[in-house]
C-alpha cells in the first residue's frame, strides 16, 4: 500500500503526457484565424459608422442609436420567450421521447427514424414548407380544422400568434436531436444500478424517477445549453417564416440585427452582435458554470 | 398488462407521429408531383397528374444542369469539412475533459464563445483573401469547420466522460503514444457521439445556405442549397419545381441517415452491454 | 500490357485534344469571359439577362459571358455591397438606380461611363439616376414602370365602374365592389415589399401639392408624419383597411396570390407596380387582356398622374479586368438592338429609356394603359427613391402594420420618420 503511494508520481507524469497540450492546436489555429480574428476586428467596427466602403469612427453610438430602437425590447422579450419556449419543450419532450424509445416499445426503429427525419431537412424548406402548411384559409392545418367546425387562427399573420407558431416548428424540427441525445445518455447508464432497485422491489417510476432522470443529467445539461442558446440567437427559421413580422411583432435580437445588416448599417448591426453576445453570455455562461457543477457534484 | 399498456403507447405514438412528422413530407411529395399552376395554389390535394418526371427533367435542367455541379461540390464539402471537425473537436474534446489545465477556462470559454457569437462576415471575407482561400472550396471547407468546432467540443467534451480514465492510464502505461492512445483506443469509444456529430454535421453543412452564399460565390461553385433560389424569387415562385428540388435535396441526407441509423442503434447497444 | 497500350492511347487522345484546344485558343487570341451578375427576383430578370448576353456573343464570338444569379431584396443589397467591399464584384452588374445606388459609394466603386458614347443613348430622365459627382455610372435595363392599381376590368365593366381619378371615387368603387360580394383591394403582405404602394405610388400626388417636398425631405425640413400632402399616404392605407375592403388571407397572401385573384377577377384591385403585367402574362396568359392599369388616385381630378419607377441597371465595378468587354455589352445593352431582344424575350412591360427604341403595336392591356401618361407632359413624377438619397429601409414593416389595423396612421408615420433619420445619419448627410 505504502509502496504504491510512492510510485505514484511517475504513472501519474505519464498520464499527464497522455494529454497533450497540441491535440489543441489543429482546432485552434482554424478557429482563431478564421473566427476569432474576424471577430476581434469586427468589435472595432461596432465604434463606427460603417458602410463597408469606409468607416467613421463615433465612439459609442451605435450602442445608443441600438437600444433607442423601437422594437429592441420587444425583441428582447421576444427572444426570451423563444429561447425559453422551445429550449423547455425541446428537454421535456427530448426526454420523455428518449425513455419512451429506449423502453422496449414497438416500432421503435420507426419512430426514431421518422422523429429525427426533420433534423435532416433544411431549414429554409422546412419553413416553407410549414408556412404553406400554415396559411390561414388554404393551410392544411386549417383545412382540417374546418372540418371539425373550428376555425382555425392565422398561425402566422396573428400578432399575438406568429412567435408561439414558429417556436412550434423549431421544436418540431429540433426534437429529434435532443432526443438522440437523450437517447445515448440514458443508454450509457449502467444497467447494474436498474438492477440492484430492481432488487430493492422499486416500481418503473421509482426507477424513472431515482435512477433515470437523475443520471441522464449530462445530456440534459448538453441539451439545454444548446437549445438555449439555439433559442437565443435563433434567426433561420424565424426568417424563412414570418420575417419578424407581421409587421415587427415577431422580431427577435437576431432578425432585428440582421434588419440592421439588410439596411447597410453594418456598423450598428455589428454593435447589436456585441449585444447580443453580452446577453446571452450573461445568461449561458453562470447557467453552464452552475449545471456542470451540479454534474460533476453526482 | 404492462407488455398491452406498452403497445399501446407505442401504437399511439406511431399514430401522433405519423401525423406530426410525415403529413409535412408528404405535402413536399405531393407538390412536386404537381404541375405549375396546380402546386401554386397551394393545397394539401392529390395532383391531377404525374407531373415528378417532368417536373424532375426541368429542375435538373434549369441553368446548365447546375443541380449536378451543386451536388458534387456539396458532397466534397460535406465529407471534407466534416472528417476534419470529427477528429479535431474530439482531440479537443478529449484533452479538454481529461486535462485541467491553465488553457481549460480559456477554452471552455471560447467554445462557448463560438457558439454564440455570430460570425462576421466582411472581416472574414478579407483574412480568406489575404489567405488566397476566397472563393475557394477549401476555403469554404476550413470555415465550416471553424463554425461547427463549438458544437462538436461540447458534444465530445460530454461524453468523453463516460470513458472511465483507467483505460487511458493502462494503455499508456502499457508503452502506446498518445496518438495511438486516441485514435485506437479512445475514438472508437467515442462512436456513438461521433455518429451522432457526423450525422448532425453532415446535415447542417449540407444544408448550409448563409456560408456558401457569401464564401463561395460564382456559378461553378454552387452548392445544393443556393439552388432553391433558382425556383424561389420574390416576384414568382414555382413551387412545383420548388418542392421537387426540396426533395431532390433531402434525398443525400436520408441516404445517410438510413446507413446511420442502423449505426446508432448498433454503436449505442454496444455501449449499453458495455455499460 | 494491354494496359499500357491503352494509356499510351489515351495519352495520344489527350495530346490531340490538347493540341486542337491550343489551335482553337490561338485562333481567338482574345478569348475573354466577362461574368455576369444578376439578381432572380423576378423571373423574367433572369430570361432577359440571358436573353442579351446570348444576342451579344451570337455577334462577337470572342466574348462568352457567364450569368451568375443572387437573390434580391435587403439579402441581394448586402450581397452587392459585400462583393464591392471585397473587391470581387462580377465584370458587369444589375442593380437599382436611385437612393440603393447612392448607397454603394459609386464614385469609389463603379467605373464612370460619361465619356461613353452608347451613354448618349440614354434618356435624360435615367441618366440622373445614376448619377452621383457629376459622373454617369450606368445603362438601363428593361423598361420603366409605373406605380398604381392595376385592376380587373370584367369587375368594372360587370358593375358599371369607370376609372377613378380621386381618392373618394376610388373608395366609392371598393365600396360597390364589396357589396358585388368580391374582393375590392387585394394585398399580399407575405411579401412584405408589396405593401408600400400606397404610400410610395402616392408620390406623384404629394409632389403636385409640395413640389419642393423631395428637397425639404432630403435637407431634413419635410417629415411624413407632419406634411398634410405625404401623410396621406399612410392615412389612406388605413382607410382601406377600415373599410374592410381586404381578401380575407392578406396577411398570409403572396405575390403570386394577388396575381392568380387579380386575373381570375377573385378581387378588384391591387396596388402594384406595373411590371406585374409580366407575371400576369406568363402564368395568367388567357387573362391577360382583363388586367389593366391606373395610376394611384389623389384629391384633384384635374391633377391626375402617375409615380414612375426607373428600372435596375448595368453598372462596371472598377475593379473588372475587362473594362473594354464589359463596355461593349453594356453599349449593346444600351442600343435598339438591345430593346428588341428583351421585347423579343419577356414581351413589352412599359416603355424602353433608350432613345429611338420601338414598341410592337399589341402590348398587354397594363403596359396600353401605362403608357399615356408617360405620352402626356407631365403626366408623370418620379418616385421619392429616384429624387432622393434617402429612403428608410423599414417601410415595409411599417405599411404592413398600418395595412393590417396593428398601427395607426399617424404612429406608422411618425415611426418612418425615425427610420428615415437614421438612414440619412447612415449616408452622412448635411443637416441630420
Amino acid at each position: 500500500m505504502s509502496d504504491a503511494t510512492h510510485a505514484a508520481p511517475r504513472p501519474k507524469r505519464r498520464t499527464t503526457s497522455a494529454y497533450p497540450s497540441w491535440f489543441y492546436l489543429p482546432a485552434a489555429i482554424i478557429y482563431a484565424v478564421l473566427f476569432l480574428f474576424p471577430t476581434v476586428a469586427s468589435l472595432f467596427f461596432s465604434l463606427t459608422r460603417w458602410t463597408l466602403f469606409d468607416a467613421t469612427f463615433i465612439g459609442f453610438d451605435n450602442f445608443v442609436q441600438f437600444f433607442r430602437e423601437p422594437f429592441l425590447v420587444k425583441g428582447l422579450v421576444n427572444t426570451l420567450i423563444y429561447a425559453v419556449l422551445t429550449s423547455g419543450l425541446k428537454v421535456v419532450l427530448g426526454f420523455l421521447l428518449g425513455v419512451l424509445l429506449t423502453s422496449r416499445i414497438i416500432a421503435r426503429g420507426y419512430l426514431r427514424s421518422v422523429l429525427f427525419f426533420p433534423v435532416l431537412v433544411s431549414t429554409v424548406g422546412v419553413g416553407i414548407t410549414f408556412t404553406v402548411m400554415m396559411h390561414p384559409t388554404t393551410g392544411v392545418i386549417n383545412e382540417t380544422l374546418g372540418l371539425f367546425g373550428i376555425k382555425g387562427p392565422g398561425w402566422l399573420t396573428d400578432p399575438n400568434l406568429a412567435l408561439f407558431s414558429v417556436a412550434l416548428v423549431d421544436v418540431w424540427k429540433g426534437v429529434g436531436l435532443a432526443t438522440v441525445i437523450y437517447i445515448a445518455g440514458i443508454v450509457s447508464i449502467p444497467q447494474e444500478y436498474y438492477e440492484a432497485s430492481l432488487i430493492d422491489g422499486a416500481s418503473a417510476w421509482d426507477n424513472f424517477w431515482n435512477i433515470t432522470l437523475p443520471l441522464a443529467k449530462p445530456a440534459t445539461v448538453t441539451v439545454i445549453i444548446l437549445s438555449l442558446i439555439g433559442g437565443l440567437r435563433s434567426f433561420d427559421l424565424i426568417w424563412a417564416m414570418t420575417k419578424g413580422g407581421p409587421g415587427f411583432t415577431s422580431d427577435v435580437i437576431a432578425s432585428v440585427i440582421y434588419k440592421q445588416y439588410q439596411a447597410g448599417f453594418y456598423g450598428l448591426s455589428t454593435a447589436g452582435n456585441v449585444v447580443l453576445f453580452v446577453m446571452v453570455a450573461i445568461i449561458i455562461i453562470p447557467l453552464s458554470g452552475f449545471l456542470n457543477r451540479q454534474g460533476d457534484g453526482q | 398488462m404492462n407488455y398491452l399498456r406498452r403497445n399501446w403507447i407505442g401504437i399511439l405514438a406511431i399514430l401522433v407521429s405519423t401525423i406530426v412528422f410525415l403529413v409535412p413530407f408528404a405535402f413536399i411529395v405531393l407538390t412536386a408531383l404537381k404541375d405549375k399552376r396546380q402546386s401554386s395554389l397551394r393545397e394539401f390535394s392529390l395532383p391531377n397528374g404525374f407531373h415528378l418526371w417532368d417536373n424532375l427533367v426541368e429542375v435538373i435542367q434549369t441553368r446548365n444542369y447546375m443541380v449536378l455541379t451543386a451536388f458534387v461540390n456539396s458532397a466534397i464539402l460535406t465529407v471534407a469539412s466534416v472528417t476534419l471537425l470529427v477528429i479535431f473537436a474530439a482531440m479537443v474534446g478529449f484533452v479538454l475533459q481529461r486535462k485541467p489545465s491553465a488553457w481549460t477556462g480559456l477554452v471552455n470559454f471560447l467554445v462557448l464563445a463560438g457558439l454564440i457569437i455570430p460570425p462576421a462576415v466582411v472581416p472574414t471575407i478579407w483574412v480568406l483573401q489575404g489567405l488566397g482561400l476566397f472563393k475557394t472550396l477549401h476555403g469554404l471547407i476550413f470555415i465550416e469547420v471553424a463554425y461547427g468546432l463549438s458544437f462538436c467540443v461540447l458534444l465530445f467534451k460530454a461524453f468523453v466522460a463516460t470513458i472511465p480514465r483507467e483505460l487511458d492510464e493502462a494503455t499508456i502505461i502499457d508503452g502506446a503514444s498518445p496518438l495511438r492512445l486516441f485514435f485506437e483506443i479512445v475514438l472508437p469509444l467515442l462512436r456513438p457521439v461521433v455518429i451522432t456529430v457526423i450525422l448532425v454535421q453532415s446535415v447542417a453543412i449540407f444544408n448550409d445556405f448563409t456560408n456558401p452564399l457569401y464564401y463561395l460565390p460564382g456559378t461553378k461553385n454552387v452548392t445544393v442549397q443556393l439552388t432553391l433560389y433558382n425556383f424561389q424569387s420574390q416576384y414568382n415562385t414555382s413551387y412545383n419545381l420548388l418542392f421537387t428540388n426540396i426533395l431532390l435535396i433531402t434525398i443525400p441526407p436520408l441516404i445517410v441517415f438510413l446507413f446511420f441509423n442502423r449505426q446508432i442503434v448498433a454503436g449505442m447497444t454496444a455501449g449499453a452491454v458495455k455499460g | 500490357m494491354t494496359s499500357k497500350f491503352k494509356g499510351s492511347r489515351l495519352a495520344g487522345l489527350a495530346a490531340g485534344l490538347l493540341l486542337s484546344a491550343s489551335f482553337v485558343g490561338t485562333a481567338m487570341a482574345q478569348d475573354v469571359t466577362l461574368s455576369f451578375l444578376v439578381d432572380n427576383t423576378d423571373a423574367s430578370t433572369v430570361t432577359v439577362a440571358q436573353a442579351l448576353a446570348d444576342a451579344f456573343m451570337a455577334k462577337n464570338a470572342d466574348i462568352a459571358i457567364e450569368l451568375e444569379t443572387r437573390p434580391g431584396g435587403g439579402e441581394g443589397d448586402n450581397i452587392v455591397k459585400t462583393r464591392l467591399a471585397t473587391g470581387e464584384m462580377a465584370d458587369v452588374f444589375l442593380y437599382n438606380a436611385g437612393s440603393l445606388f447612392q448607397a454603394i459609394n459609386p464614385q469609389q466603386n463603379l467605373m464612370p461611363l460619361t465619356a461613353e458614347p452608347f451613354e448618349a443613348n440614354v434618356i435624360d430622365t435615367f441618366q440622373k439616376t445614376v448619377t452621383a459627382g457629376g459622373d454617369v455610372f450606368g445603362v438601363p435595363f428593361a423598361t420603366a414602370m409605373g406605380g398604381g392599381v392595376m385592376y380587373n376590368k370584367k369587375i368594372y365593366a360587370d358593375l358599371g365602374l369607370s376609372v377613378p381619378k380621386t381618392w373618394d371615387e376610388f373608395m366609392a368603387n371598393n365600396e360597390k365592389i364589396k357589396a358585388a360580394g368580391k374582393v375590392a383591394v387585394i394585398q399580399s403582405f407575405a411579401d412584405t415589399w408589396t405593401s408600400q404602394l400606397f404610400v410610395l405610388g402616392d408620390f406623384y400626388n404629394v409632389i403636385t401639392a409640395e413640389p419642393d417636398f423631395a428637397d425639404k425631405y432630403t435637407n431634413n425640413q419635410a417629415k411624413y408624419a407632419t406634411d398634410a400632402a405625404a401623410i396621406k399616404g399612410f392615412e389612406r392605407q388605413e382607410a382601406v383597411f377600415k373599410g374592410g375592403y381586404l381578401n380575407e388571407d392578406f396577411a398570409a397572401a403572396k405575390f403570386d396570390d394577388a396575381i392568380r385573384m387579380l386575373a381570375t377577377g377573385e378581387g378588384a384591385h391591387y396596388p402594384m407596380l406595373s411590371f406585374a403585367a409580366g407575371s400576369v402574362v406568363s402564368n395568367y396568359p388567357e387573362n391577360q387582356a382583363d388586367v389593366g392599369f391606373f395610376a394611384l388616385p389623389g384629391d384633384d381630378a384635374a391633377k391626375n398622374g402617375l409615380t414612375a419607377w426607373m428600372p435596375s441597371s448595368l453598372y462596371i465595378p472598377k475593379t473588372t479586368e475587362h473594362a473594354d468587354q464589359a463596355k461593349a455589352f453594356l453599349a449593346f445593352v444600351a442600343s435598339t438592338e438591345g430593346c428588341d431582344v428583351q421585347t423579343k424575350a419577356v414581351g413589352v412591360t412599359g416603355p424602353y429609356l433608350i432613345k429611338d427604341c420601338t414598341l410592337p403595336a399589341d402590348v398587354p392591356a397594363v403596359v396600353a394603359d401605362l403608357l399615356p401618361y408617360f405620352q402626356r407632359d407631365g403626366g408623370t413624377a418620379p418616385a421619392l427613391e429616384f429624387l432622393s438619397p434617402i429612403k428608410g429601409p423599414a417601410l415595409e414593416q411599417i405599411t404592413v402594420e398600418v395595412g393590417s389595423g396593428i398601427r395607426s396612421a399617424a404612429d406608422g408615420a411618425a415611426l418612418y420618420d425615425e427610420d428615415v433619420k437614421k438612414q440619412a445619419q447612415q449616408l452622412g448627410i448635411a443637416g441630420w
